[in-house]
């Protein structure tokens, strides 16, 4: 060391001894500056979760055996389980593909009235859970539009609000912003040059989108879906407004912890939750990241 | 390929919808097989210009764009049968190498054994035998801008388009793809717009130049023409390095006063200043100089030096000297100006320095 050699003899000395004592003192300094963050992970995260975990593993209240394994082999279950990724996975795929296109063509127009239009369809996405609900009761229940619009020309009241339908429709409801706004960033982001290298060498509109476009902003639409899959999986104001009567997870985990003290059940129902919405966020993360290439 | 077409740009013109006018209504003829480069400073209209070309622009309302005798103003880029080289290579990410130079062709339907021909042929004009299954992240720039060339040559299009193509490269890769470039585009004989704010790569792979400021095109010409004649300060400003000295006044001789000394140029009796390259002049015995003055700096280059040589006047005079001589800073130089290497753009008369120094090189 440079520094030390100009010094005294005593000087160096203690240099070094600092230098031994050092790394134990960061040890102590890191520690005390992690305990907030560790505090909050172990008290908000790693107690509650793994509880859970283990409370799934307890026997279910009614067939006695390990709640975890009573989802898989009870048919009211497994139905609710499959009835909930079904939904969720449609609405995903039927928002990317409405937004995707909305978005694409509202990022590659200018017209006026443009940013009202943007504005009022990212609006949803300000509203709660109850409210979407109570929308598509607006759009579809009882006395909701179609309703009324059915009994006036055909003398019967035409209701889906309270079905998965209307299930369906809300979900897409708060799915579609999401969609439209990230792609229409990943849509200004886009190398134009691609577009009209692709052109130069004959490419019509149709092959430039299926060629060019779509691969470009394929990242931002598999994990705007994945977003959408895991929001859905989830829902539980919407689902809740329309009616509990609705087999699917959040209002199943709901149903057993408030109405049947079956806690168990509810442990296990959620830690399948989670892990599905996980798994379809990890996927998503790993297809969008490793399949396409970034543009030069 | 023999086939090539002429390019005839009438009154085009393009003004964008801000009402900024990015080129002045412009004529161009553009023979069939040479290769034209557009030259200037950013801002001048030479993008524009090549965007009008390919189709990716249309002119104003008036302006016609013919290739060949044929019309193709209102025809977009995907019918106009161009081959396009962008400064940022535009490659398709998602594919290989192969896929991209293959593109084209797939898109025009070939057969899968042409394909497969074309792909070989274009792969060895450009040196990338064997990197067809590389994915493109995986390529350096210099073989990204080789992708580029093939996929753009691979259709055998009516006309070229390079758009700066060279500009995100380094300096010595730059030159090896100039050559490069220009080797292919004499072997191939297609008609080719190539735009660059370089004025090496200008010279070098132009058959004609045309020199643009502000929207205009302010010469075109050979790049002989360009550099021995510019038609204005600009051009002659632009393209190399240029002395202008102020003429003080005239001897009885006919013998203009510069300051530092007086120069012989009978034709440019009329001026009021007089250019010369720095190339041109030369460094003389004291007793020799037509001009004498000191040296301010010497800036050592490798194959030369640049001296800036202060002989009284507003600026110092940019000379090129041999690298191995020794100039200290305010050691006392002699300067040679030869006539023929005088001018001045904007006087017709300044052509005779050319057939002076032709008749010099004859005799």
């Amino acid at each position: 060391m440079a520094v030390t050699s100009k010094q005294p003899l005593g000087a160096a000395y203690s240099a070094t001894q600092a230098i031994s004592q050092a790394p134990k003192r960061k040890n102590l300094i890191a520690i005390f500056a992690l305990a907030p963050a560790l505090a909050v992970f172990l008290a908000f995260w790693l107690l509650p979760f793994s509880r859970l975990i283990l409370m799934g593993a307890e026997a279910d209240r009614s067939s006695g055996i390990s709640a975890y394994f009573t989802i898989l082999t009870h048919q009211q279950y497994l139905i609710s389980l499959v009835t909930t990724v079904t939904v969720s996975f449609t609405v995903s795929l039927v928002a990317v593909g409405i937004a995707g296109i909305a978005g694409f063509f509202l990022a590659r127009h200018r017209f006026i009235g443009k940013s009202v239009l943007v504005a009022i369809l990212t609006f949803p996405l300000a509203f709660p859970g109850v409210v979407v609900g109570f929308l598509v009761i607006m759009l579809g229940g009882r006395q909701g539009a179609l309703a009324q619009l059915s009994l006036w020309l055909f003398d019967e009241r035409w209701m889906f609000a309270y079905s998965l339908a209307g299930l369906f429709i809300g979900y897409l409801y708060f799915s579609i912003p999401r969609v439209i706004t990230t792609v229409m960033a990943a849509c200004e982001n886009l190398d134009q040059s691609l577009e009209e290298a692709a052109r130069s060498l004959g490419a019509n509109s149709w092959q430039v989108t299926k060629d060019v476009i779509v691969p470009g902003i394929a990242p931002a639409l598999l994990s705007t879906g994945a977003i959408c899959f895991a929001t859905s999986m989830g829902a539980f104001g919407t689902a809740f407004t329309l009616g509990t009567r609705l087999s699917i997870l959040p209002l199943n985990i709901y149903g057993e912890f408030t109405n049947y003290a079956n806690f168990a059940m509810a442990a296990a129902l959620s830690v399948v939750l989670g892990l599905i919405t996980w798994v379809a966020l990890s996927l998503a993360r790993k297809l969008a990241g490793s399949n396409v290439g970034a543009p030069v | 390929m023999s086939s090539s077409v002429n390019i005839i740009l009438t009154q085009c013109s393009r003004t964008f919808s801000g009402g900024h006018t990015a080129l002045q209504p412009l004529d161009l003829h553009i023979n069939a097989g040479e290769t034209l480069v557009l030259l200037g400073p950013s801002g001048c209209g030479k993008t524009t210009t090549l965007r009008i070309i390919s189709g990716l622009e249309s002119p104003d309302q008036g302006g016609r764009v013919q290739f060949g005798g044929q019309d193709v103003t209102t025809l977009p880029i995907e019918k106009r049968d161009v081959g396009m080289v962008f400064q940022n290579y535009a490659l398709f990410p998602n594919m290989s190498v192969a896929d991209n130079i293959a593109y084209g062709l797939k898109i025009r339907r070939l057969s899968r054994s042409e394909i497969e021909q074309r792909l070989a042929e274009v792969m060895r004009m450009v040196d990338l035998e064997g990197f067809g299954e590389r994915r493109i992240e995986a390529l350096s720039g210099g073989q990204k801008q080789r992708v580029a060339l093939a996929r753009a040559i691979a259709v055998r299009p009516k006309v070229l388009l390079f758009d700066e193509p060279l500009a995100a490269l380094d300096a010595k890769l730059r030159d090896r793809l100039r050559l490069e470039i220009g080797q292919l585009l004499r072997k191939l004989g297609t008609t080719a717009v190539y735009v660059t704010h370089d004025q090496d790569e200008a010279m070098a792979l132009g058959d004609r130049i045309a020199v643009m400021q502000a929207g205009r095109i302010a010469q075109l010409g050979t790049p002989q023409e360009i550099y021995h004649q510019p038609a204005n300060t600009f051009v002659a400003d632009f393209i190399g390095a240029v002395n202008r000295l102020v003429v003080t006044g005239k001897g009885a001789d006919g013998q203009l006063t510069v300051p530092g000394g007086e120069l012989t140029a009978p034709h440019l009796q009329e001026a009021l200043s007089v250019y010369c390259r720095p190339e041109d002049i030369e460094v003389v015995a004291l007793a020799d100089a037509q001009v004498k003055g000191r040296v301010l700096q010497s800036i050592f280059l490798g194959q030369s030096q640049q001296l800036m040589v202060d002989t009284g006047g507003a600026t110092p005079i940019q000379v090129k000297a041999s690298s191995r001589q020794h100039w200290p800073t305010g050691a006392a130089i002699g300067l040679t100006l030869p006539p023929q290497a005088l001018f001045h753009p904007e006087l017709s008369h300044s052509k005779l320095a050319t057939t002076s120094a032709k008749e010099q090189a004859n005799g």
